[in-house]
């Protein structure tokens, strides 16, 4: 029970086949900012680790924010931070995987492994669910890809079959005069699980008026939630204040939260809500300087 | 006991480095957890699961078998201790102790250790454990003190008579006590007031969350001695109390004590150690146990939740007529909560002539309630200073206008029995009124609160060495363990005595069988208590230096004085002496009468009480109820501030964890009686960037009974933030709440009642 | 279960060192290669105490497993002074009575030098927020972070 097989391969190919061949529960190792509380505490025990950061492809950000990013699923907070066009044309995005733990965290932490770990409170999930992305998986039949918030589906279990995983995450194509936020509602400033997170990602026209939207609900559900009725609020509308009170109630119609140690569904239904509004606001403004 | 005078000095009130510093930046310095002997075992203790439950049975023989296994214990292999308190225990119940530190017959908390193992790795120890078949009947359980002090609550201990009221009970309760201290006729009092506001406060536990876990390493030798290592605040303590629950005789323990990553009044009991021995003696080899975070939070000591109501009557012109508080503090699974000084420190910074103070104690199943800064204080200094601000707000009074008038300085008669001497309270309060924060206008949604604070502060016994080398520079030696600072303290203090350089002076913690007794460190007292000792040493010190010179001048002693470092003649009588430093005398000492050694050991009194005054603005979020810390002002009179920078850091240290105790910072259990939050993730201590400096005032108003003037600073300064706060916020919202801590849900919900 | 056979490089030496899978960087820190420097306040990463720079990369070494360092760069607290001479931080540590307990210290001063590394001019909220990884429970922080703002200013005044 105390120990496990440890692999640490150089291709996909080669994570794939030992993910699929191995006998009982195999993990991938990503950031390991998760994984190793878990198995710290017993949660989890594992009979492998697959470590998939020595595959390059997993370790690098390519494309541009005209033809669409491509983030691979094992690059860390502080590389994505540090990628100035990535964070020029995604701020939401970037700061949503920013705010996750600490400097340490960030050192470590990855967008794959944000989002695979499943919780409905990851910090990077609901930018890139706003952000539309799409998680290429590789697995023992080759390669599929679903969209981004297809892949959790309830907390700690994902849609992934045996020897799959997430190894890259492709953002679409940058249109002109988009923006997109992410806001998160913490007790403390820093350190803390969300207890309510959103996202909001949109586009305007020339004349301002909102042409598309996404927003993204963190916490207030057994997974993280794209609401169309929200993003419906703020398309066809120039942002003002009755477009973002009609979000506002959108959002916290769309929160089927719970009450725990973190907050109650009071709270959270409301400041769903409220955060969605100022997230909008947030990339409303990004968007309009972004022409 | 030597008193205050007043004199210049040369090295007291100078911030050089700390003598042990290059140590902690360097990572040389050696914790609790830093310890390895040769063959070392590792130890881990199996905990419960359940808050409340009989245990039916024990089977540890799988343990026993896994290869690497080398001793498993169970609370059989504890001696049984007398149940209650004799003469000499120092109101130790060793039952009580003994069983919280290994199960008996019952287990009453999430944590409560039922058996321990010794591996050869950590990881064999955690399979082990894993091995161990404990069989439970789990009973109904209690948290919260109003449910525990009802009748017919769950029932955690039939040995457990209510004490304090009359007639004696005859049925057991979880009510452990009644205590009752009263000025005046509060009653008859009240009616003469124009004002009275009366409330009710709830707060929740809270762990003192020092970084270091506890940690020991355990070592047991044929001829029935044993040794420790652990970080404590106070290895004396844990001398006695593991030499009495293993029935051995004290001079066969012997503690080394390692360097303490943090204590705050939670290191001031022990835990793990005798486990630690029963397992070195069983498997012959040493055995270390470290804390894992999460057995720090189920199985130490955090302070008590409570349940309190305050009421307080005032003339229209503020002048207050009456007050009363009733507090209701949670003991843990044993008794032991700070209610008693709770009562008698929650009206401190008030001169009040109807006063009555009632405190009341009850068990309940969680973790042993142990000491944290000012124990007790916070809590009912929180309830006072909220009713307070309502008295304030409802007279349309300045807030600190109020308490200067009303504000209790020398001669003021306090309600558990002395006067008091010289304090400055009133010095703390008129040093805030005039600080430049009170002319920052505040902004929408932001909030200004005051609070005042009171503690008593302790003294008690200390020894200390004072060796002199033979080229005159010093070794100083106490036993009282530096948790921060105090070695730099202590040797200005020996340096200022000796007149020699404070680099001359490299002082240690010495282990029990290296130095004479010292208490634990608590109460504020050692830069006090054992400052007093080696002020004491090094006097003894000079006295033998001018001695010696008196012989070799062929003088009276009386001839002889000691002026900065140097033996001087004191008059004409004296002859044309040229003055000796203590280098020269130290290299003539093999021939006048041997070694320099200073020693004293005391038991100190005329601590001094301290006083401490907040002040801090916040601005809340309306939508979100997310507090943020703007300013945060403290000032605190410690009579004389040894080294100002670590007086500085005690200050702004308390209110850090005043801050926290105040917003975020709670026990937070299950319907199952399972502590939900046992780690740092969502116990939730302040971060760097929850808060501002902390602009943190030094008055020094001597403290009569110390002859540099120095009073404790340690713990008032914990005292002021959650009356500060709270304050703050109900003056930002509009809305007072009554619960701690202030989360955001609870802020939120209190803004959209008062809509 | 095995041990792993691992060989990387620790404070600019190779080291090798055997390993169980379940071991953390920090274990192995403290147990193997006897560097207690880095110390373990929670195991979680969320004091701060074990940190350390991994391939030039602040982490909790709590959070990193000994199997991954093959052929990986770790730099500890053990390695912060350079023969006899404090890093500045050290000494301003010193001097600012930045510590109490000192427990939380070598995590702090190996986060508070990734820092000055990237951001040779922080604001104070930029170094409170790259510090909030790093709990200290005696200091309220003001005395840290002044030691860190009054560092940087030293030496970007002596480059």
């Amino acid at each position: 029970m105390s120990g496990f097989q440890y692999e640490s391969p150089g291709s996909v190919d080669e994570a794939v086949r030992l993910l699929a061949g191995a006998k009982g529960n195999a993990r991938v190792l990503a950031g390991g900012t998760d994984l190793l509380v878990q198995l710290r505490s017993g949660a989890a025990n594992p009979d492998m680790l697959v470590d998939i950061k020595r595959i390059s492809e997993l370790r690098q950000i390519s494309g541009n924010a005209a033809s669409g990013f491509v983030i691979g699923a094992a690059v860390s907070g502080a590389e994505i931070g540090e990628h100035k066009e990535l964070a020029k044309a995604w701020p939401g995005l970037v700061e949503g995987m920013e705010l996750i733990g600490s400097t340490q965290i960030q050192g470590r932490a990855t967008p794959g492994g944000n989002l695979c770990n499943a919780s409905p409170a990851g910090d990077c999930t609901p930018g890139l669910v706003a952000a539309g992305a799409i998680a290429v998986i590789a697995g023992p039949n080759g390669r599929r890809e679903i969209p981004a918030e297809q892949v959790p589906v309830s907390p700690g279990k994902t849609s992934l079959a045996k020897g799959e995983f997430v190894v890259a995450f492709k953002l679409p194509p940058r249109a002109k005069n988009s923006g997109d936020a992410y806001l998160r509602m913490i007790p403390r400033t820093e350190m803390d699980i969300a207890i309510v997170g959103a996202g909001v990602n949109l586009t305007l026209d020339a004349s301002g008026v909102c042409v598309a939207a996404r927003v993204s609900l963190g916490a207030v559900a057994p997974t993280v939630l794209l609401v169309d009725a929200a993003a419906r609020a703020l398309i066809g509308s120039k942002l003002d204040d009755a477009a973002l009170a009609k979000l506002e109630a959108a959002a916290s119609a769309a929160a089927k939260p719970i009450s725990d140690k973190r907050g109650t569904i009071e709270y959270r239904t409301k400041v769903a809500g409220v955060l969605a509004r100022r997230a909008a606001v947030i990339a409303r403004d990004r968007a309009r300087s972004n022409a | 006991m030597a008193g205050y005078e007043d004199k210049s000095f040369k090295w007291i009130g100078t911030r050089p480095v700390r003598p042990d510093g290059v140590d902690k930046v360097t990572g040389r310095a050696n914790y609790g957890a830093d310890m390895k002997l040769p063959g070392q075992l590792t130890g881990r203790i199996l905990r419960s699961p359940h808050a409340h439950a009989k245990i039916l049975s024990i089977d540890t023989s799988k343990a026993e078998k896994l290869p690497g296994v080398k001793a498993v214990i169970t609370g059989k292999d504890f001696p049984e201790m007398h149940n209650g308190v004799l003469p000499g225990d120092e109101g130790v119940n060793f039952h009580y102790l003994s069983c919280n530190i290994m199960a008996r017959n019952k287990v009453l908390y999430d944590g409560h250790a039922v058996a321990a193992v010794a591996a050869a790795s950590a990881a064999i120890a955690e399979e082990a454990l894993a091995l161990i078949e404990v069989k439970y009947e789990v009973l109904p359980h209690v948290i919260d003190v109003d449910l525990a002090l009802k009748p017919g609550a769950p029932l955690l201990h039939d040995d457990i008579f209510t004490t304090g009221v009359t007639p004696k009970p005859e049925k057991p309760s979880n009510t452990v006590q009644r205590i009752q201290m009263q000025l005046g006729d509060p009653d008859a009092a009240f009616k003469d007031a124009d004002v009275v506001v009366e409330r009710s406060f709830k707060t929740k536990a809270v762990h003192q969350g020092y970084i270091e876990p506890h940690a020991v390493v355990a070592e047991w030798s044929e001829d029935g001695q044993c040794r420790i290592w652990c970080s404590s605040q106070g290895h004396f303590m844990v001398r006695t109390l593991t030499a009495r629950l293993l029935q051995m005789e004290v001079a066969q323990v012997r503690v080394i004590p390692a360097e303490i990553g943090g204590g705050f009044g939670g290191k001031t009991i022990i835990f793990i150690e005798p486990t630690a021995v029963l397992l070195a003696r069983k498997a012959k080899r040493p055995v270390r146990i470290v804390m894992s975070r999460d057995e720090v939070f189920r199985g130490t000591g955090p302070a008590p939740g409570t349940s309190i109501d305050v009421k307080i009557g005032a003339k229209k012109d503020g002048m207050l007529v009456a007050a009363t508080g009733e507090f209701r503090y949670q003991a843990g699974a044993f008794p032991g909560s700070p209610v008693g000084a709770a009562c008698m420190a929650a009206f401190g910074p008030y001169a009040l002539s109807h006063v009555r103070v009632v405190g009341y104690e009850a068990v309940t199943n969680r973790p042993l309630c142990y000491s944290y800064r000012a124990p007790g204080a916070p809590l009912s200094s929180f309830a006072v200073e909220s009713v307070m601000d309502e008295i304030a707000q409802k007279l349309n009074l300045d807030p600190m206008d109020l308490r200067i008038k009303n504000g209790s300085k020398e001669g003021t008669q306090m309600v558990y029995g002395p006067k008091l001497k010289a304090v400055g309270n009133l010095e703390c309060l008129k040093a805030i009124q005039n600080h430049p924060i009170n002319k920052i206008p505040l902004g929408p949604n932001q909030g200004r609160g005051l609070a005042a604070g009171f503690w008593f502060n302790l003294g008690g016994q200390s020894s200390a060495v004072v060796n002199i080398a033979e080229d005159g520079t010093a070794n100083i030696m106490t036993g009282s363990p530096d948790i921060g600072g105090s070695r730099a303290s202590m040797a200005l203090m020996a340096a200022e005595v000796l007149g020699i350089d404070y680099s001359k002076v490299r002082p240690i913690v010495g282990d029990t069988s290296a130095v004479g007794f010292c208490e634990i460190t608590h109460g504020s007292r050692v830069t006090f208590a054992t400052g007093m000792a080696i002020i004491q040493a090094a006097e003894d010190v000079v006295l033998q230096c001018r001695q010696r010179v008196a012989k070799m001048w062929e003088v009276d002693v009386e001839a002889v004085k000691w002026e900065d470092g140097h033996a001087r003649p004191a008059g004409a009588n004296a002859g044309d002496q040229k003055p000796l430093s203590l280098a020269q005398i130290a290299a003539k000492a093999a021939r006048t009468g041997g070694p320099l050694v200073g020693s004293a050991a005391i038991n100190a009194g005329g601590p001094g009480p301290a006083f401490g005054v907040h002040i801090c603005d916040v601005e809340v979020d309306p939508e979100t109820g997310h507090v943020t810390v703007l300013r945060y002002v403290a000032a605190q009179d410690a009579g004389k501030a040894i080294h100002p920078s670590y007086v500085e850091g005690q200050i702004q240290g308390g209110v850090a964890q005043g801050v926290g105790w105040a917003l975020n910072e709670e026990y937070i259990y299950g319907e199952d009686g399972r502590l939900q939050n046992s780690g740092f993730l969502d116990y939730r201590i302040p971060v760097a960037s929850d808060l501002p400096m902390i602009d943190a005032i030094i008055l020094e108003v001597p403290n009569p009974g110390h002859p540099f003037g120095v009073r404790g600073v340690g713990e008032v300064p914990i005292v002021p933030p959650l009356g500060a706060i709270a304050n703050a916020v109900a003056r930002a919202t509009g809305a007072r709440m009554t619960d701690l801590p202030l989360t955001p849900p609870k802020i939120r919900a209190a803004i959209d009642a008062k809509k | 279960m095995s041990k792993f056979h691992i060989t990387t490089t620790v404070n600019g030496e190779a080291v090798e060192y055997l390993c169980d899978p379940k071991q953390t960087l920090l274990d192995v820190l403290r147990d193997e290669l006897n560097l207690t420097g880095s110390k373990e306040g929670c195991s979680s990463g969320d004091c701060g105490a074990c940190s350390v720079t991994l391939d030039g990369r602040l982490v909790c070494s709590c959070l990193v497993l000994g199997v991954e360092m093959q052929g990986r760069s770790v730099e500890t607290i053990e390695n912060m002074a350079q023969g006899e001479k404090l890093h500045p931080l050290q000494q301003k540590f010193l001097e600012a009575a930045a510590l109490q307990c000192g427990f939380c210290t070598p995590g702090f001063l190996v986060a508070a030098k990734a820092l000055l590394e990237k951001n040779p001019n922080p604001t104070e909220s930029e170094a409170r927020y790259w510090l909030a990884g790093n709990l200290c429970r005696c200091t309220g922080y003001d005395k840290i972070i002044r030691a860190v703002l009054e560092t940087a200013a030293d030496m970007r005044g002596s480059k």
